[in-house]
């Protein structure tokens, strides 16, 4: 007999849940879901499971497994229960996103131009110019309209009380858009009646709206622009995402070796000689984007590219040092940026942050390792981080050590005990923690995708949600205005 | 469209074609297994010939027999014309230019192989009666031509598509006639005896041209076999056939009018689809078959660098530029 799949044993634990109530009843928005998962019958569940990685595999949204037998492939874990935001909720989010997207944005034009913000001692110089993400090559720089940050994925946590917070910004080349537009598609084959039956809020624009803000930032005098995604090529872990989109744009691949700068411009090598390209989507980090400028070891960019860009020749999102503000010091000061060139409060607050370089968060934190998440300034993914609570005494005293060594390089926020969601666990739900995502895009004008990415620590008790790290992710669901009345 | 993408489609298509027509050859050769009495004469090894592989098997010291060379032909990870390894090239070019194929084929390309890799996994089966995965191979690729006919734009793309699987096709034709070449017959008076015809017309059913053959000549002629084969003006699996519309791809991707060249690989398709024109089966019997289809590809390998060089290669674009 094939088990019957209910909640009757689900724990939401001291945490908020993200589809219950403390006391164990589904969330307003989450009912129509709940009951629909209760009335399948046995094994139901866990059958369409199954069919929804059958699915990604068929697609071949898979990664290779190294070191296993030669040429296996797995699907990135995925939890076909959909994590489900409400209308209000998701409105007061969205507002937030672009209040602090403008104020980065701001941010970063400042500091390539007059740095009045530094002027000002608002934020300190020696942050911003030893960030790793800020280059003094693109001092002067003039992106069209003014607009660095075209593509940003902000993670956001909800803590205890319920409560949205910033956790990080990913201003250089934020990956994981494919797998909201994948996920969508699998879960409508999941949950066909469910999605008939609520307004939930649609993500298929997604590639118009990234096609529209490429063309929206061309060079004037291109008046059918051409654009095109440049990828680091077959072996990035993003390699699906590149193609996808590209794909789904309707705009051309790119490799660094397919493209020549030749009179001025930047050209594609193309079965008929060279054709010219407008504006690139530019998946490769600004080190790597110019041996002539960055790197010169680096073979994935285009010499040359840079003397085309600051001509105005091309466009590229985003535009080179845009990375200066994803720098976790830099971000830090992102609340002050809201109220220095907004003149606002910020709608959404930031994770409470202690700056290693400052001597007196360095000594609170090195005496509160074992309650602090501590993090490498430039490096993402999961890498380089502390998890305090669930390290060892040798691993917090080496991380000490780093520290010490290091200061300008390490943030501590506290351990915030992330909301959590129930997940398939063998033949049950447990609850795991989960973060989000949501892509905003800033062209003509901005863009909050309704949800994005939620990503989901598949360990038991893991706060650490990274897909590099094991982490999983869940379809995520804005409801539209009227669906709460109605669900 | 780019020089890389335009390669790879080539490539991904020609390992396509290339894939089914092993396992067109596996399937003749297993039902001409099943017509030898009492299994005399069951012969394995000309196929290996006819790939043109026989130096690569032999280096490896292996037997010659049917398990040997059925393994060998579609499941061998280490040679590289195996049904999965040109499944894997096909599918490592396809994953290159995802942007441009339609979705449904790359899902069609990627489950195709995984179906064939996990029919190597436990392969015993496939050993012992090649015949439903064999089908399954040239169902699953006549699947993808069809995807590219109907949900492909005819534009620069599907050229290149068609014109790898094209010239892909018409190498591969001709070497099913050296199958019958390098078939012994039991004995010389056999020649023209039942079990010559059985032969002959397994090679017409390897290329799913048996019915085809019939309407137009009637009775199985070795020598309008041939003429068939190689030089049919309707039939899409004959060689001239083939090359004539590979070479109608090549004039749609530059424009240049049929008549004219504009590059090398023109040049010699066109030079190649004349002299085949005029040519009669009895020009190419007198020629000898084997020694005329010996020459006929190495005529294609020509085209084929040929392409590369007017299309793939990394810099002529950079080169033209330069002369500006």
């Amino acid at each position: 007999m094939p088990p019957k799949m209910d909640f009757d044993s689900y724990d939401v634990g001291p945490f908020f849940d993200e589809m219950f109530t403390p006391d164990g009843q589904p969330r307003p928005g989450c009912r129509m879901l709940h009951d629909k998962i209760a009335s399948l019958p046995p094994g139901e569940i866990l059958a369409r499971q199954a069919a929804a990685e059958q699915a990604f595999y068929d697609m071949g949204i898979t990664f290779t497994v190294y070191g296993h037998e030669e040429g296996t492939e797995k699907i990135f874990p995925f939890d076909i229960i959909p994590r489900i935001i409400e209308a209000a909720e998701w409105d007061a989010l969205e507002r937030g996103l672009i209040q602090r997207i403008r104020a980065l944005n701001l941010f970063i034009d400042d500091v390539y131009h007059k740095g009045r913000i530094m002027a000002d001692g608002v934020v300190p110089r020696v942050v911003v110019e030893s960030s790793s993400g800020y280059f003094k090559e693109c001092q002067g720089l003039n992106p069209p309209h003014g607009v660095w940050c075209h593509i940003t994925g902000s993670d956001l946590i909800r803590d205890e009380s319920g409560r949205f917070m910033v956790l990080e910004d990913n201003l250089r080349c934020p990956s994981g858009v494919s797998y909201v537009l994948a996920n969508r598609r699998i879960l409508k084959r999941t949950f066909p009646q469910v999605f008939e039956a609520i307004d939930i809020r649609p993500v298929d624009d997604y590639a118009p709206l990234l096609l529209d803000m490429l063309h929206a930032i061309a060079p004037q005098a291109a008046n059918r622009p051409t654009a095109a995604l440049l990828t680091p090529g077959v072996y990035n872990s993003a390699y699906f995402e590149h193609t996808f989109l590209a794909q789904q744009a309707g705009i051309e691949l790119v490799e660094g070796r397919d493209l020549v700068v030749a009179d001025g411009y930047v050209h594609m090598r193309t079965t008929k000689g060279l054709k010219r390209v407008d504006v690139l989507y530019r998946r490769v980090g600004e080190d790597f984007l110019d041996p002539q400028v960055f790197r010169p070891d680096s073979l994935l960019g285009v010499p040359g590219i840079m003397e085309v860009y600051k001509a105005g020749r091309v466009a590229m999102a985003n535009a080179p040092g845009t990375g200066v503000a994803d720098d976790k010091v830099v971000y830090a000061y992102v609340p002050r940026m809201i109220r220095y060139y907004l003149g606002e409060e910020p709608l959404i607050d930031n994770v409470e942050t202690f700056l290693c370089w400052e001597d007196k968060a360095r000594k609170h934190v090195l005496a509160n390792l074992d309650t602090m998440v501590v993090k490498a300034a430039a490096e993402s993914g999961g890498y380089g981080m502390l998890v305090g609570p669930a390290a060892t005494p040798e691993e917090r005293e080496a991380f000490a050590a780093k520290i010490e060594a290091d200061p300008r390089n390490y943030i501590a926020q506290p351990t915030v005990s992330l909301s959590r969601a129930p997940v398939i666990v063998d033949d049950h739900f447990e609850g795991r923690h989960v973060d989000l995502r949501p892509y905003i895009l800033y062209g003509d004008d901005i863009r909050v995708i309704p949800g994005g990415l939620t990503r989901v620590a598949l360990r038991r008790g893991s706060l650490v949600v990274n897909s590099s790290q094991g982490g999983g992710s869940k379809d995520t669901w804005v409801l539209g205005p009227g669906a709460a009345a109605r669900g | 469209m780019l020089s890389r993408v335009a390669d790879a489609i080539y490539w991904m298509s020609r390992y396509l074609e290339r894939a089914e027509n092993i396992a067109r050859f596996l399937d003749v050769n297993w039902h001409l297994t099943l017509d030898t009495p009492g299994g005399r004469g069951e012969q394995w090894m000309p196929l290996v010939s006819a790939m043109g592989d026989f130096d690569l098997f032999a280096a490896r010291e292996l037997p010659g027999d049917r398990e040997t060379i059925i393994r060998f032909l579609a499941f061998d990870p280490e040679y590289p014309n195996s049904i999965v390894s040109c499944l894997g090239r096909a599918r490592d070019n396809a994953r290159t230019i995802r942007e441009i194929i339609p979705t449904e084929m790359w899902e069609q390309i990627n489950t195709f192989y995984h179906l064939v890799r996990e029919a190597a996994k436990g392969c015993d089966a496939v050993l012992n009666n090649p015949y439903h995965f064999c089908d399954e191979v040239k169902r699953r690729d006549l699947t993808i031509s069809g995807i590219a006919g109907d949900a492909m734009s005819h534009d620069e793309a599907w050229d290149f598509f068609r014109l790898g699987r094209l010239l892909e096709r018409a190498d591969k034709t001709s070497r099913i006639l050296d199958v019958k070449y390098f078939i012994l017959l039991p004995h010389p008076t056999d020649v023209g005896s039942n079990l010559d015809y059985v032969q002959w017309a397994a090679l017409l059913k390897a290329i799913s041209a048996l019915e085809a053959y019939r309407r137009r000549h009637g009775r199985i002629q070795p020598e309008r076999i041939v003429e068939f084969l190689l030089l049919d003006h309707d039939f899409p699996r004959s060689v001239l056939w083939s090359l004539i519309r590979a070479q109608q791809c090549l004039h749609a991707i530059t424009g240049t009018p049929m008549g004219y060249f504009a590059n090398p690989a023109e040049k010699r398709i066109g030079q190649l689809c004349g002299d085949l024109a005029y040519m009669s089966v009895e020009d190419v019997v007198a020629k000898g078959l084997h020694e005329f289809t010996d020459n006929l590809q190495t005529r294609m390998n020509r085209v084929d660098e040929a392409v590369f060089a007017t299309f793939f290669s990394t810099f002529p674009a950079i080169d033209g530029a330069s002369q500006q």
